[in-house]
Parts: structure tokens; sequence; C-alpha cells
């Protein structure tokens, strides 16, 4: 068992105003749980405070169904992967994975039996005698995955492991560890800067800002219905168009510059009584107006050309806002194009709290599942 | 049921500060543990003897050190109106006047022109580095040879030329400087080898782009290299500082103090007193001078050091 | 980048004067510890015959020997001694935290203020009143802490990220063991350094020798070389500066050999 229950954590330093506030979750076993935020949103403080690493302010820390405020690291049952992977320089490649065994004082014969298990998993078989300066960074990082596996903790916390490798090391290396939690069961905290990362492995997610929690939820209810402005912003790439929006009549007013007609909606006039309103839209529902008839004309300001996707950027008032469009799509900046925005894809906030008041209609998700 | 749960949870709050506490303490105890052996050794041979200094400079002693009257401040006052003390002092003073800049010009030449690229550059080096290895009794024993009224190199040296020999240690005119130059030249290489490394760690780029920009050689050296530096010169004029205060072996070996106590410094000065003239009291007042001089300098150049050095 | 051939030529013509300059008081006392008296007193330069003569009249005269010996043993103990006392407390300064630790640290460094020679008094009536004076312990103890050892070992200990700390305490493995078996091994060449540094200044050392040292039994080698100039008559220059070639050969060696580590430790620790 290995249950992790956070119960209303903080965290201060020298009494000053706290990095952590209100800290409320519990993490299932088994489940690859992502904490995501930009720098200084707290994240790594709360992953080191479950590792005991730093020390927790207030709160109540529980893993496996026990307390554990208290105890040092290595009574928590729990390993752990860092972003430089915390190597030893003078150790080999085999010293360095049993490093912890050893000062557990696990039987040599055993030592044996997990290392040849965890190398064969992680393709180190070739390396043992090697020193990690010796060994390329994807190397590197698994011998620190191997070191976690060899541990044979339930728990595993990672801090932004995969963000020194190169971007395509980066992709592969995330499908490997993916493959490892799932395959060894273990429970996964994994910390990250990086929202593709957050989305492509996280059975659950937790969008950290400012130390405090913005949203807990499974990637694809995060993407579609973000609880504030700033997940929306931050999750998703191209990031969601967003912009200041205002009702006249049955007509949404955005940026004082986009008029999108809503038709007869009755949620509408809900919506309407908050009188600040900012509204978002994903870049891909921004849609070319081929088979479906043109709702308004944008001027292109910039075009970036992916090969298999074409993001048109056009300016909406004060906001840039961006198109995405599946294949390569011929337009050039200064263009005017028509375009068809859907009123059914767009989110409603509250500007004020940033509060999501309604997301895109729920109806048509399935379609985007078949799809 | 949320209740039932939450109580025992109070429970285990007291229960942490306790742990909490235990913990810090234990880490205190660690810590103090890792550091016990440095801390016990500064307080037996650096804390406890600088007090005790303190406190025998008020007092005459008899022929093994043990305290007889306590005299206040008189033993002060004797040395301040000692003409051979003032003379100590002022010969020290002189004395450091000559060796520092003496040392660090010479190291800084020394360090710039090791620090090309240029095939063989580390047999330089080493040359440059090696007084450094060589202890103030040997390079006494070598100098003192130099100096050698009649067969010293130095004055064959000055007859060759058609000039006349010079009294180099004997002559109160020239002793201390002959001293000095003696001592320049143990000196040379630990500084040469702290302000060769400090001119390697400039970063190349600063050169290339004024190459660019097309600076000359010397504008480079006081562009770039000597504000760089800066804090490499800061310390090794503070350790030249201190060691020239600190100067003993080199006068024991070379003048003795003489002649005419032109040479008599203040740490053999101290020696003099305590250890040939059994005067503890009196040389305990004198090393209290040489404490605040040496406190008074140290503070001097972390003030100035600070102000002059931080542009880096 | 190249350099035009006048401007090399330039150069090395500034460092092999240099070089002749700096190095001419060794050079001279090499010559002179091979020639026979009548050489010396003729003035040559280059020894008409090279011989031994001196080096074995001051091993015969000396207990040079027995001098090299203690240099040796009193060298080595406070080598030792410094890079324990010295990597022990920059481990508690870098790795432990402490209530307390950073006023300690300010301790250490007014340390650097105190120096030796103004509590020499003290000092040398402690190792009398221990009964220590001529004891390598005596010749050593006092010079076993030191404040400089323990900054260059902590700004080198700082550059091992902090993570290994975490990641050893992590598995469980205890201060003492980390220090032995992760942070020692990593920081060897810091370590080197500062031992090459503690075994030159401590061969060197002389005001302390001269005191607690008054008879032959742990005298050091500095002292060695004092009584021989002292005690042999001007006319003996080769037997002297054979004793002296003796004295300075191993700090040279050592010198020459850890060199380049010397001045990369020493460089980092001067500016942090």
């Amino acid at each position: 068992m290995s249950k992790v229950e956070l119960w209303d954590i903080s965290k201060s330093y020298d009494k000053q105003a706290n990095v952590l506030n209100g800290i409320n979750l519990s993490i299932e076993k088994g489940e690859f749980f992502v904490l995501v935020g930009p720098s200084g949103s707290g994240k790594s403080t709360l992953l080191r405070m479950i590792a005991g690493l730093e020390e927790i302010t207030g709160g109540t820390l529980k893993i496996a169904d026990q307390v554990v405020n208290h105890l040092p690291p290595k009574d928590r049952n729990l390993s752990m992967v860092f972003q430089n992977y915390a190597l030893y320089p003078h150790l080999t490649v085999e010293q360095n994975i049993l490093f912890g065994l050893r000062a557990k004082k696990v039987n040599k014969q055993e030592q044996q039996e997990r290392l040849k298990k965890a190398t064969a998993m992680m393709g180190l078989a070739d390396l043992l005698k090697r020193k990690p300066r010796e060994l390329s960074g994807g190397q590197r990082q698994r011998v620190a995955l191997a070191r976690s596996v060899v541990s044979e903790a339930p728990l595993c916390l990672m801090d932004e492991p995969l963000s020194n490798l190169d971007a395509k090391l980066r992709a592969h290396m995330r499908i490997e560890v993916r493959r490892l939690q799932k395959k060894l069961g273990l429970t996964m905290i994994y910390v990250t800067h990086d929202q593709v990362e957050a989305m492509t492995m996280g059975d659950r997610i937790m969008v950290l800002n400012d130390g405090k929690i913005q949203q807990v939820g499974d990637p694809i209810t995060l993407y579609n219905e973000p609880a504030n402005l700033f997940v929306a912003s931050f999750i998703g790439s191209p990031k969601m168009n967003l912009g200041k929006a205002v009702f006249v009549n049955q007509m949404l007013k955005v940026e004082d510059f986009l008029e999108i007609d809503m038709g007869s909606i009755t949620p509408a006039t809900k919506i309407v009584q908050t009188a600040n309103l900012t509204i978002g839209i994903r870049a891909e529902h921004i849609l070319p107006a081929i088979d479906k008839e043109a709702t308004h004309e944008l001027e292109v300001i910039n075009v970036e050309q992916l090969g298999n996707e074409t993001l048109a950027t056009f300016e909406i008032g004060t906001e840039l806002w961006t198109a995405k469009w599946l294949g390569q799509w011929s337009i050039k900046v200064g263009e005017v194009v028509p375009v068809h925005i859907s009123k059914d894809k767009l989110c409603f906030f509250d500007t004020d709290s940033g509060r999501l008041l309604k997301a895109t209609s729920p109806t048509k998700e399935t379609e985007v599942i078949v799809v | 049921m949320k209740e039932a749960v939450m109580i025992p949870e109070q429970y285990k709050q007291i229960d942490f500060m306790k742990v909490k506490k235990k913990q810090k303490r234990v880490r205190f105890i660690k810590g103090m543990l890792f550091l016990l052996p440095s801390i016990l050794l500064f307080s037996v041979f650096l804390f406890y003897p600088m007090a005790r200094t303190l406190y025998l400079s008020f007092f005459l002693t008899d022929n093994s050190g043990a305290t007889t009257v306590f005299v206040g401040l008189d033993n002060f006052k004797n040395i301040f109106t000692s003409p051979i003390f003032l003379k100590s002092l002022q010969s020290t003073f002189l004395f450091v006047l000559y060796t520092v800049p003496g040392t660090i010009i010479i190291s800084l030449f020394l360090a710039v022109i090791a620090n090309e690229k240029l095939t063989g550059i580390g047999f330089f080096r080493m040359i440059f580095s090696s007084t450094m290895g060589i202890s103030v009794a040997a390079a006494s024993v070598f100098w003192m040879f130099l100096f050698h009224p009649t067969m010293g190199w130095l004055n064959q040296f000055l007859e060759a030329l058609g000039f006349e020999a010079i009294g180099w240690l004997t002559n109160p005119e020239w002793a201390l400087l002959s001293v000095s130059i003696s001592t320049i030249w143990m000196n040379l290489g630990f500084t040469f080898l702290i302000l060769l490394g400090g001119l390697q760690s400039i970063d190349s780029h600063l050169y290339e782009s004024a190459e660019i920009d097309g600076a000359s050689y010397f504008y480079k050296l006081r562009r770039i290299t000597v504000p760089m530096l800066s804090p490499t010169l800061f310390f090794v004029i503070t350790v030249s500082f201190i060691n020239a205060f600190q100067t003993f072996g080199q006068i024991d070996m070379l003048t003795r103090g003489g002649p005419q106590n032109e040479t008599n410094l203040l740490v053999y000065s101290i020696y003099q007193e305590a250890f040939k003239n059994y005067q503890y009291g009196t040389a305990s007042a004198q090393a209290v001078i040489l404490f605040f001089i040496i406190l008074l300098m140290t503070l001097l150049q972390f003030k100035l050091g600070e102000r002059k050095v931080h542009y880096q | 980048m190249t350099m035009a051939i006048s401007k090399k030529l330039l150069f090395y013509l500034l460092l092999t004067v240099s070089a002749l300059l700096v190095f001419s008081p060794a050079i001279i006392a090499f010559l002179m510890s091979f020639m026979s008296s009548e050489d010396i007193l003729t003035g040559r330069i280059i020894p008409e015959t090279w011989t031994l003569d001196n080096y074995i009249k001051a091993f015969e005269r000396f207990p040079l020997f027995g001098y090299l010996i203690n240099s040796f043993f009193v060298s080595l103990i406070i080598m030792i001694g410094q890079l324990l006392l010295s990597s022990l407390a920059a481990y508690a300064f870098v790795f432990l935290e402490f209530k307390g630790r950073d006023t300690l640290f300010f301790i250490f460094i007014a340390t650097m203020m105190i120096p030796f020679e103004a509590s020499i008094i003290p000092n040398f009536q402690t190792i009398r009143g221990l009964d220590l004076l001529n004891t390598y312990t005596g010749l050593s103890l006092p010079f076993f802490a030191v404040a400089f050892g323990t900054f260059l070992l902590r700004q080198h200990f700082k550059q091992i990220p902090k993570e290994l700390k975490e990641a050893s305490e992590i598995t469980g493995m205890g201060d003492l063991k980390f220090y032995l078996t992760v942070v020692l091994p990593i920081a060897k060449t810091s370590l080197v350094t500062l031992g090459v540094y503690g075994f030159l200044t401590s061969w060197n050392m002389y005001l302390w020798p001269l005191l607690a040292t008054t008879d032959d039994t742990v005298r050091t080698v500095q002292i060695g070389l004092k009584q021989l100039q002292s005690q042999e008559q001007l006319n003996e220059w080769g037997v002297i500066m054979a004793g002296g070639l003796i004295v300075v050969l191993p700090t040279l060696i050592l010198l020459f050999l850890g060199q380049k580590k010397l001045q990369k430790g020493l460089t980092e620790g001067a500016i942090k």
C-alpha cells in the first residue's frame, strides 16, 4: 500500500509568507500523478516535502496510511530521481545502482539479482563498469531510473527528470518512464514544468501556481474544462486564445474587435450576469472556412509552417490569437482569410476571479474522440 | 466520521513538536561533533593564548613565565618609550613598505609573461613558482652567500663594474633593504602562483572581443587584466601584508636583528624579549601590538577591498 | 590565436632573463655544493672538479638524516591532521544544518586575524606544561586546525551537487558514511592540493620548531640548517649549500609535481 495523502499541507520559510498553502490531495496506489506549474510555483518544494527533504510547516502527510511528517526520508520507503540524476561521479554504473542497497545492507545475492533485473530492463547491461562521465545523457538518466527500480520502493518521486535531455530523447524517455511505472505498478509523483510532459504522462495532473492548487484532474478534463484562466493558458500548446468580452444583445463582443453571434442559446443569459467576461477558444477550434460558412474574416500577421500542421496568428484587439489547422496551408502574412469560429467551442471565464463559468459544450466531445 | 479521524491527528501534532525538537538537537550535536576537533584546537592554541597574552602583558614575570607583579599598563608605557621597540616598529613598517609592493609588482610581471600560450611555458611557470618550495632557512643560506662581503656574487659583480663593495648585511644603511630583497625573492613563488591562477580564470572571450575592437596589448592589460584580477590581487596583497608583519626566519638566519637593531623586526623583537631576555610581560605587550596591527590591517583591507573589488 | 614571431621572441627573452634571475640563487647554491673549498675561494662559477665531498661532510658532521626523518614525520602528521580537521569542519559547514552554524563560521573567519606569532608565548608555555617539548606531538599539534584549509575545502565541497546528499538521505546513509565514501573521494583533488600545501608549509616551518625543540631527538631539518650555518666556519660554504639543497629537494619535487593542482586549488580558495 502506498497511497499518499496530504492534509492541508503548507510551507513557509522563516515565518514569512507561505510558499505553499492549503494543499489537500490524495494520490492513489499505482497512480501516475503529475505536479505541473511554472518555476517558483512550489511544485518541487511540495515533492521535497513528501520525500522528507524539506520540513513540513503545517498539515499532515500520510504515506500508506501512516503519518510520516516526522520521519526522515529513509523511513518513508520511497525512491527519488533528481533532475541532475545525482549519480556519484566516482562510482561505476554498477556501484551507483547498488549504492542504496549497500547502505541498507541488503544481502549480496539479492543485490545481484535486483541489479540483473533492473539493468536488463533499462538496457544497461553492457555499461556496468563505466563511470557516469563516460555515459551519454540518456544513459545517465537510465542509471538514475535503475537505481530507483532496484530500491523496490513502492513510491517513486521524480523531480524534472527529463529536462536535461534533448527534445528527441525526452519524447522517447517519456514513454519509457511511463511503461516502467505501469510494469512495476509504482505509485509515481512526477514534477515538471513542461505541460506536454504532464499531459502525455499523467493519469492525473495537479496544476500549481503561487503555492496554490489551481486544478486537479485527468489530462482531458484539464484541457477541455480548465478551472480558471491560469490553467487555460498553461495547459495546451499553443495556449488557449483569450479575450475580454461583453454581451451586446445576442452578440458577444470580444476585445472590441470581434463579434460572435450567440444565437438564442439560453445559458448565455446566465453568463451575462457577470459583467467582466473573458472568453477562451482553443487554436484548433478556429477553423478555416472551407466546408463551413465563414463567420469572420481575419488578417494573418504571422504564419508558422510545421509540415503536418499550419499555425496562423491574428491580431484580436490587444491579443494575439493562433489558429491551428491540420495539413499545409499556403497563406501569406497580410492575407485576409475567412475563418469559422463556433460559439459552442467557447469557454467563459470571470475576468476578476479568473474562474471558469462555462466550458465548451460537452456534446461535441464525443465527436472529437471518434475523429 | 471525518472528526473521528481528525482527533488522533491532533494528538500526533503535539508529538511532532517533540520529535522536531529532538531532531534539531540531534542535528546540532552532529554538527558540533564534526566541528569539535577544530574548535578544541583553536581554543587551546589560538583563543586561549591570545587571551593569555593580553593577560601577561599587564604583569611582570619570572624566568619561567609565571606572573609576579601586576603592573597595569606599565609594560605598554615601557615599550612605547623604549627607543629599541620604537626602532623595531619603524623597521617593521619600512620592511612592509619595501616587501609588499616589491613582491606584488614583480610577481604580477612574472604572472603576466607566464600567462602567454607558448611552447615550454610550463617550464618557466615551474621556475617562477619554485621559491615557494624553498624554505626560509635554505633561502637565507643562499642569500647569505650572495650577500657575502668578499666572496658574494653581488659584491663581485659590483667590483667588476668598478663600484665599491657594499656591506649588505653589516651596513646599517643597507641591512634592512638586503633582508627585504631576499624576502621578496622568498615570497615570489607563492604570489606568482596565485596571480597566475587568477589570470587564467579570466574569460578568454573578453580578450577576443577586445582583439576584434583592435585594442593594444597594454590597453588590454590595463582595462581587462588588472580589473578582472582585482579579487586575486586583493587576496595576495592581504596575505603579503600579514606575512610581512610575521617575518622571523630570515632575520634570525641573516642578521639576528642587527646591525644596530636595524632589522630587529617585531616578531624577532618578541622572540628576543621572551626567549632570550625572559621578559614575558613586555614581550606579551609587543605581541598584543602585533595582534592589533594585523587586526587593523585585515579590517582595513576588507573595508577598502569591498569597495574597490566589487565591480566584477 | 597566433602571435607574431617578433612578439614571441620578445616574450621568450623576457621569460628567459626572468627565469635566470629568479632561479640564480638556487643555481649558485647548486653549483657551489659540488665545488671544493679552493674553487669557492677562488670565486669560480663552474666547479673545476665536481665533488660529492660537501654532501658527505654535511651528513657526517650533522645528524642531517635524522633531521630529515623528523621533518618528514612532523610534516606528514600536520598534513594528515589538517586534512582530517579541515574536511570534517568543511563538511559541517556545507552539508549539515544546525543552529549556530553561521556564528561558528564567523568564529572560523576570526581565527585568520590572530597571527600565530602573537600567541607564541602562551603556546610555548602550554606545550612545555604538557611536557611536549621535543616530541612530534608538540611540534605538530598546534597546526592541526587551520581556517584556511577549512575555507578551501568548503569552497570545493560546495561544488558537490546537494542532490547527492539528498539521494543518500533517501537511501538512509548516515553522515559519517557519506563523508567518507562520497565527499572525500569526490573532493580528492582538493584534498591533494591542501595536502601538498600543508606539507610544504610544515616542512618549511621555522619559528615553532626553533622553540619547541631543544635537542636533536625531533629537531627538524630547518633548524638543522641553522645549526649548520652558525657552526660551520664561513670557508665551508660548500657544505652549507649542500645542506641547503638537501633541505629544499623534497619540497621542490613535491611542488613541481603538484604545481598545477596547487595553483588551481589555491586560486579557487582565494577568490570565492
